[in-house]
Formats: C-alpha cells, sequence, structure tokens
C-alpha cells in the first residue's frame, strides 16, 4: 500500500506518502499565493524523498475543505487528475478533521481556519477528536469559545479564541495517516465551499425596447 | 499521418469553456469542450468563480472524453501542453494545476502555451503553414489583441489590446441590456440581420490612436441613445452597434498588418464566429492583397 495524501485548503501546501505502516516523506510549505507552484513539485518531492515511484502509489487522499476556493481546488483538481492518471481511487477528508488529528487538548476543541471576508471556517470537537459540530463558516464574534481552538483562528482573532492550540495548519501526514488506518470519515474528493459563488444574479434583464 | 508522431495532450481553461485537444503530429484527433455557458447565461455573464468550480468539476470527464474519442489512453500521451494565460487567472490555475498533476502522475514533459499563441496554432492546424509573418485578430470575452505572429512556437509580438472591455465582453453587456441573451455574440448577430447598420451614429473608439481598443465608451453610448430613445428599434441599435464593434476590428487589424509588412492574417477566438466581422475581414483582406484565414466557427473558442 503506497498513500499519497495533499491538502491545500489553508496556506499550507502539504504532501506526504505512506505505506501503510509508516510516513515515508512528507512536504509542508505555508504560502497562500503559490499554491498552483508548490503542489506538484511538493509530489515529485516526495516520491523522490521516499525512493518510490510514481507508479507503485495505490491511493490518493486529498483534504476537500473548508477553505478559500482557488487555494482548495489546485489540491483537488491535482488528485483528481493523479488518481486519473494513475488508475488509482480517490478519497476525500474534511480539512479541519485533518487538523484536528494532530491536536492534543485532553477534552473537547474547536478547529477554526482562516475564510477570509472576516470570517472562520470551524467545527467543534469531542475529547476522542469526533467532530460533533460543523463544519461551517460564521463570524469569529458568533462562534467565540474558551475552549482550545487549533487551526489560524486564534492567531487572526485573539479576542474570540483566546486559548491557542497547535497545529496552525492541516498536515497531509496526518490525512495520510488517517485513511491507512481506517478510522477516517472519508468521503468523495468534491470541494466543501460551503458558500455559494460570489456573484449573484441580476434582477430578470428587462428588455427596454419595443419589439 | 505518421502514426509515430508524438500524442500532445493540450488543456485550456482560460475562460468558461474547459477544453481538452489531442494532437498527434500536426493533426488534431479530437477536441472535447465541456461549456459552463448555461450556468453563466443567468448571471449575463461570465462569473469567474463560477467558471472555476465548473473546470474542477469538467477536467477529469472532459480528459477521459477526449481519450475515448481519440481511442486513445492517458498512458499512450507523449507531452502535456496548457494554456498559461492570459485570461481568467482562478480559472487558468484549475487548468495548469490539472496539467502538472497529469504531467507528473504519466511523467510526461509540460510545456505552458500562451493562450492567444494556441488560437493561431489552431489555426495553423486548420489552414497548414501560415504566410510570414501574419497578423492575428484574436476576439472574445476575455481578450481583444493584435498579434504579430513570426511562427506559433517561437516570436509572437503583442501589437495591441483591449484597453478596458474586451470585444466579446462588450456584446455580452450590450445583449443583456437589450434583453437578448447570453452569450450575447450569437444573440447579437441573430438579431442585427434584420436591422439597418448606419440608423444610429455610434462612436469608433480610438480610430486614430494606434493599435489599441475600447470597448466601454461603445457601450455606454448604447445604454445612453437607449434611455433618450426608447422608441428605437432592438433591430437597428443591435445592427449599429455590431457594425461599429467591427469597423474598429477590421481597420486597426488591417493597419496593423500594414505596419508590419504581414501577408496574411487570422482571426480566432469566440467573436470570430460573428458573420459580420468575418465578411468584412475577407472582403478587406482581399482588398490589401492579405491571405484571409478565418477558422470554422466551431473552433473560434
Ligand atoms: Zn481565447
Amino acid at each position: 500500500m503506497l498513500v499519497l495524501a495533499i491538502d491545500t485548503s489553508t496556506p499550507a501546501v502539504t504532501v506526504a506518502l505512506h505505506d501503510g505502516a509508516e510516513v515515508l516523506a512528507e512536504s509542508t510549505t505555508v504560502d497562500a499565493r503559490r499554491h498552483t507552484e508548490l503542489v506538484a513539485p511538493a509530489v515529485v518531492d516526495v516520491l523522490a524523498g521516499a525512493g518510490a515511484d510514481r507508479r507503485d502509489v495505490t491511493a490518493v487522499a486529498v483534504g476537500v475543505g473548508p477553505g478559500p476556493f482557488t487555494g482548495l481546488r489546485i489540491g483537488l483538481v491535482t488528485a483528481r487528475v493523479l488518481g486519473a492518471a494513475l488508475s488509482v481511487p480517490v478519497y476525500g477528508m474534511c480539512s479541519l478533521d485533518v487538523v484536528a488529528r494532530r491536536v492534543t487538548a485532553g477534552g473537547p476543541f474547536v478547529v477554526a481556519t482562516d475564510a477570509r471576508r472576516h470570517e472562520v471556517y470551524w467545527a467543534g470537537y469531542d475529547a476522542a477528536g469526533r467532530r460533533i459540530d460543523g463544519p461551517s463558516v460564521g463570524a469569529p464574534a458568533d462562534v467565540a469559545t474558551d475552549l482550545p481552538v487549533a487551526g489560524e483562528g486564534p492567531r487572526l482573532y485573539p479576542e474570540a479564541f483566546p486559548n491557542a492550540v497547535r497545529p496552525q495548519y492541516p498536515n497531509a501526514a496526518d490525512l495520510a495517516a488517517a485513511v491507512v488506518s481506517g478510522s477516517a470519515d472519508l468521503v468523495p474528493p468534491d470541494p466543501m465551499y460551503l458558500r455559494r459563488p460570489d456573484a449573484r444574479p441580476p434582477g430578470a434583464p428587462k428588455p427596454v425596447l419595443a419589439r | 499521418m505518421a502514426a509515430d508522431a508524438p500524442l500532445v495532450l493540450g488543456i485550456e481553461t482560460s475562460c468558461d469553456e474547459t477544453g481538452v485537444g489531442l494532437v498527434r503530429g500536426r493533426d488534431l484527433l479530437v477536441d472535447a469542450v465541456a461549456s459552463s455557458v448555461d450556468e453563466h447565461a443567468r448571471y449575463g455573464g461570465v462569473v469567474p468563480e463560477v467558471a472555476s468550480r465548473a473546470h474542477l468539476e469538467a477536467m477529469v470527464p472532459t480528459l477521459e472524453r477526449a481519450c475515448r474519442d481519440a481511442g486513445v489512453s492517458l498512458a499512450d500521451v507523449d507531452a502535456v501542453a496548457v494554456t498559461s494565460g492570459p485570461g481568467l487567472a482562478g480559472a487558468l490555475m484549475v487548468g495548469v494545476a490539472a496539467a502538472k498533476a497529469l504531467a507528473v502522475g504519466l511523467g510526461r514533459p509540460l510545456y505552458g502555451v500562451n493562450h492567444l499563441a494556441a488560437h493561431v496554432a489552431v489555426d495553423q492546424l486548420e489552414h497548414g503553414e501560415l504566410p510570414k509573418p501574419t497578423i492575428a485578430l484574436l476576439v472574445s470575452g476575455g481578450h481583444s489583441s493584435l498579434l504579430m505572429v513570426e511562427d506559433v512556437a517561437g516570436t509572437v509580438e503583442l501589437l495591441g489590446a483591449t484597453i478596458d472591455d474586451a470585444a466579446g465582453e462588450a456584446f455580452d453587456k450590450v445583449a443583456r441590456f437589450l434583453g437578448l441573451g447570453y452569450p450575447g455574440g450569437p444573440a447579437i448577430d441573430r438579431v442585427a440581420i434584420h436591422g439597418d447598420p448606419e440608423a444610429i451614429a455610434f462612436p469608433r473608439a480610438m480610430w486614430h490612436d494606434g493599435l489599441d481598443f475600447s470597448f466601454s465608451g461603445l457601450k455606454t453610448a448604447v445604454v445612453n441613445h437607449v434611455r433618450a430613445h426608447p422608441e428605437s428599434s432592438t433591430e437597428h441599435v443591435a445592427a449599429s452597434f455590431q457594425q461599429a464593434v467591427v469597423d474598429v476590428l477590421v481597420h486597426k487589424a488591417l493597419k496593423a498588418a500594414k505596419a508590419v509588412g504581414a501577408k496574411g492574417l487570422v482571426l480566432g477566438g469566440g467573436v470570430a464566429a460573428n458573420s459580420l466581422l468575418r465578411t468584412q475581414l475577407l472582403d478587406a483582406c482581399e482588398k490589401d492583397g492579405l491571405r484571409c484565414l478565418l477558422p470554422s466557427p466551431a473552433m473560434c473558442t
């Protein structure tokens, strides 16, 4: 088994390779503006770092967000096309759940990431790390909490999330491990946008002329 | 065609259509297109986020359809090409990321192609070698550009471009204002046939100023005219607007040809399907002794 995992739902472009027993290689670069440039070379690097051939990959896993649309799509299209090129299945997982897998809060906690426009994507977890609320998008003031909060939320909105815990970003190594373990809630590799496309349809165009 | 010529797969997502082409040597085997035009229709124009979402959904199905129609498999592809701009940034990125992933997944090289040069290359596929140098007039919802082409793989020089709206964008906006639907090019073309192109004297912007275009003033002139004369016929307004756009495009294209001593002129982009533009460009080229290459309307986008 060889699982290639990718997440681009946050400023972190993260890629990892897992052979079923352990993570063989991983690469994480935080740069919100260069997802398109970074992700394919990261795949090449991770394969080379593990001494693996692309044809050995047996499955692709991808974080499906929620996350800023443009970056999120880069990971999804990369995973889907790799799946097609390698003829292997592609699995999705909520990116907030990927962050949650690395949280050691010792109790209930929240994951909140940057949704831009002064909002956060967030989900709530119980002490065992099971998602019990969300994922949703909302204003920091409306989801403010004293619980431990992972993700970029606490750094961006410390007044709403005073109790920051690590990590800030998802790590593809956790995504790959979750897929390998069989303990993750896997979903189809479809984007979780949580918002409609920006534009609102104009009112019905009205003919202004006598026809 | 040489069966052993390299098989190149090209991906194009610069606007509202997801395109996958397969070329062996100089032969176009298949050109699979998925369009999100219907989704944009309710917005009266291309919405970048709608286009980007549609590209993501259409990418793998369009790749698979192209291979099926050409009777090849992805593994047969020798190289991957992608249009790298200009176009809608978010939409382009989906195609570029897909092409990079395909190149990595297949272990094949990737080539970035300027979107405008790709239009010209399409023409070369249809008509064979272009005369040198050639002027390319590319008009679509995303761009209005004049290029000098020495050769498609090498020298393509931008001579002029729109400073505001693209020609296709002006068609979309005016069609929407007139209640004619989307996309605006064909909608206006249909109605204009019944109108008088000289009924209303709309402005020909920047007529004497270099090789750049401007269409936003024309759009405003249409709106102002209709508000002042609500009784005027849609057919006359559409015909007069279309004439103004075509006059400017043809005038600047020939001016560019004269300036660089071009021997030919190629037309590309979605607006290349416009019947008035095609006939008027053909006539003008004939008068100036230029070889005029028009793509078949299906190849325009
Ligand atoms: Zn174009």
